[in-house]
């Protein structure tokens, strides 16, 4: 209860329309000119000294990429971008890789600090020691704009054989991973934005584990957009060998600018035999204005192969931020036995339009996915949840439970649910659960009746909503998604 | 003491409470009787601070201090409570967790301290024994698959936990059977001090066999028709409403 309490007191003491980590920090950068051409690849694998086959592989991306259209089949409106009009590379200005925290602008130190993301590793030993739970590290990866600043805890994770670094650097530590991985889960010719993606990926993570072994801690890579009309465009490959286990975060966030900020991620996972993937997202992009004016348009293409027999992928996300949403988490299930699940909470207030959800294709046999989604529209927003589940003719025994909630506060609002269920074959089982509910006026005034005021009670309603999904959440976490959610629905009761 | 003064209140332009005057001393239980339909639940909402309702002109005075226009959670603090004809649901807030949030919140309105966890929970352990509620029940979802006796018995738990200065019972009876009754009413009765008043709305004479009325009022049209003593109860239980519904019609 108390981090309820802390939620409202948080939300209370914060002005309604203020985005929390909206400011915006004076920091020298290194840009690409506007606009995308070969050139502006060629010149972003230079600068990233690229050898030739990525460089190549960009190109050909890039090429693709013109004959491609803009998707349009979600249910989300806005005008169209102007990819001419965006910076595609754009690097706070520092020597080249600095070796450690001492050598990283002060000026970017402080933007972590104000984001609470502890970088520096004596703090976050500091941070959580906690006699009641063991001494927990977590390995930060932070990404600035284009590239990633600095990473914790590397030579700790390297003693377990772990690799956690930057992506830009992977590909001149372990080339040969890089390349047998790169695009093997979402192919170049994917979609508009992962090929977009494919041809200007500035940064992002890469995580390889070794067979066998359990991540000493838990990973993480915070993301953060500075510089104006550059988009985002990170990139995160995360293996997991046989029999092996990594659980990973990723946080993001983005100061408040008038105009329209693009974000076109891609992530790959892929767990061989016997290994597990997790992998938690708390997405706070910078949502727009009271009049829905700006925010993040965040165009992400995430996927996981279970490509070996009985592994596992676990996808949770709370989603709060962005203006638009277009996100669709997925597991390809390969490997027989294996497993994927999708655990969800997308709230929208404001003029937020999400439309997400996931998609489970089950190739192997007595392959199994689970979904739990929970949506939550306030405002004049728009929630959406689409999802496929397919049973390739070969995956015989293959199983699929779905949950999809909806939960609207106000009359503005709108929630929608759109499954698209396939079987190819006829022992599978799939099952379908859907509710949509509103908090009503009764539910309002009896915990007011109790003491409670009209925040408290909402707070307290919604938590209860989302509490499958929370429980998902890496602990530290949950207790920040909780607060998230409470700030993202302030000013949404009458 | 509870003092409600020529209340007109209407919904959607339909007149509910008609010029209704009723007081209650500390200490004394008064029961509300009358047929259905005649405003005896808009009389609880009202006094609770429900929105739905159009408050046309009258007082509500809680010890003196004005309810009219408070928030219900202002009311509640200032020690208002309503045990509801059918308690609301809160999936996935346990139990306790919204016992705890409520007490404290209404602390907090008054400008008293959090209660320590220790305290809470020997205060909800010795409501529940007293109101047979099992531990594991204050661990599952608020109401959630709860029967229709626990929930009421839920509903007099907070009222022990809070400690109201005045507590309406509205038609908590309904839905219960007579051994579900019987565990509400003492819960009931064991809360009564010289100083707690309590208005208790019913339809049956039945609830009044174990809540023990200082003075039962009809209520017609609105208003109040009739006052007397427990005997009046039993009256009605033997005559029925038909009078009062004749004088409505008239």
């Amino acid at each position: 209860m108390a981090a309820v309490q802390e939620t409202v007191d948080r939300v209370k003491s914060i002005d309604v329309s203020e985005y929390k980590y909206g400011f915006f920090s004076d920091i020298e950068a290194d840009k690409a000119p506007k606009g995308l051409s070969e050139d502006i690849v060629r010149f972003i694998s230079a600068k990233k000294n690229e050898p030739a086959w990525l460089t190549e592989w960009r190109l050909e991306a890039y090429r693709r990429w013109l004959t491609m259209r803009e998707p349009s089949w979600a249910r989300v409106n806005f005008p169209p971008v102007d990819y001419q009009d965006l910076y595609y590379y754009s690097a706070p200005k520092t020597a080249a890789g600095p070796k450690s925290l001492d050598e990283v602008d002060p000026e970017l130190l402080k933007v972590y600090e104000k984001l609470g993301i502890p970088l520096k590793e004596q703090e976050i030993l500091a941070g959580v020691q906690n006699p009641d739970v063991p001494e927990r590290k977590i390995a930060v990866d932070a990404v600035f704009d284009s590239v990633s600043v600095v990473t914790t805890f590397k030579e700790e994770l390297s003693k377990a054989g772990v690799v956690f670094c930057p992506i830009s650097e992977a590909v001149h530590t372990h080339p040969e991973l890089v390349r047998k991985y790169l695009g093997s889960v979402v192919p170049t010719t994917d979609n508009y934005y992962a090929t977009l993606n494919s041809a200007v990926f500035s940064d992002g993570s890469f995580v390889y584990i070794p067979p066998g072994v359990r991540c000493p801690m838990e990973l993480s890579t915070y993301f953060r957009i500075n510089e104006q009309n550059t988009g985002q465009f990170e990139r995160t490959l995360i293996i997991a060998d046989k029999g092996a286990y990594v659980s990973y975060l990723e946080g993001c966030t983005a100061p408040k600018r008038d105009e329209n900020q693009l974000h076109a991620a891609v992530v790959e996972l892929i767990a061989h035999e016997d290994a597990e993937i997790k992998y938690s997202t708390v997405q706070n992009w910078y949502p727009g204005d009271a009049d829905g004016k700006g925010g993040i348009y965040n165009f992400v293409t995430k996927r996981g192969e279970c490509r070996g027999d009985n592994s596992k992928i676990s996808w949770t996300q709370v989603e709060t931020g962005s203006a638009i949403t277009w996100k669709y988490p997925s597991c390809v299930l390969r490997g027989d036995n294996s497993r994927g699940e999708f655990y969800s909470i997308a709230i929208s207030n404001g003029h937020q339009q999400v439309d997400s959800g996931t998609k489970m294709i089950h190739l192997g046999k007595n392959t199994t996915s689970r979904v739990i989604s929970k949506g939550i529209s306030a405002g004049k927003s728009q929630n959406t949840y689409r999802g496929q589940i397919s049973a390739h003719r070969k995956a015989t025994g293959a199983r699929n439970f779905t949950n999809c909630d909806s939960l609207l506060i106000g009359n503005s609002c709108g929630a929608h649910t759109v499954p698209y269920i396939e079987s190819k074959n006829p022992s599978t089982q799939f099952e379908h659960e859907a509710t949509t509910s509103k908090i009503s006026e009764d539910q309002l005034f009896y915990c007011q009746q109790r003491g409670l005021s009209a925040e408290e009670a909402t707070a307290l309603i919604v938590n209860g909503f989302v509490r499958d999904v929370l429980q998902q959440l890496p602990m530290e976490f949950a207790v920040e998604a909780q607060k998230l959610i409470a700030i993202s629905l302030e000013g949404s009761v009458g | 003491m509870l003092e409600v003064k020529n209340l007109n209140v209407s919904i959607g332009g339909r007149k509910i409470l008609n010029d209704f005057t009723l007081t209650v001393q500390d200490g004394e239980v008064a029961a509300i009787m009358g047929p259905n339909g005649t405003g005896k639940s808009t009389l609880s909402y009202v006094i609770a601070g429900r929105k739905d309702y159009t408050v046309e002109s009258g007082e509500v005075l809680l010890n003196g201090v004005e309810l009219l226009g408070l928030e219900p959670d202002v009311r509640a603090a200032k020690g208002l409570f309503l045990a509801f004809q059918y308690p609301l649901e809160i999936p996935g807030v346990a139990t306790m967790t919204f016992l705890k949030a409520a007490l404290n919140a209404q602390r907090k309105q008054r400008g008293e301290d959090e209660i320590s966890t220790p305290d809470f929970m020997k205060r909800v352990k010795e409501a529940g024994d007293r109101l047979g509620i099992k531990p594991d029940m204050l661990k599952r979802a608020l109401n959630v698959g709860f029967s229709g006796g626990e929930k009421k018995r839920m509903d007099i738990l907070q009222m022990a936990l809070l400690e109201p200065s005045f507590g309406i019972l509205d038609e908590t009876d309904s839905g219960l059977d007579i051994d579900a009754l019987k565990v509400v009413a003492e819960g009931v009765n064991s809360l009564r001090t010289p100083k707690r008043g309590f208005l208790v709305i019913t339809h049956y004479q039945r609830l009044l066999d174990y809540i023990v009325p200082d003075t039962v009022h009809v209520m017609a049209q609105g208003r109040i028709v009739r006052t007397g003593g427990k005997e009046l109860a039993l009256e009605l239980e033997q005559s029925g409403y038909r009078d009062y519904m004749a004088e409505e019609a008239a």
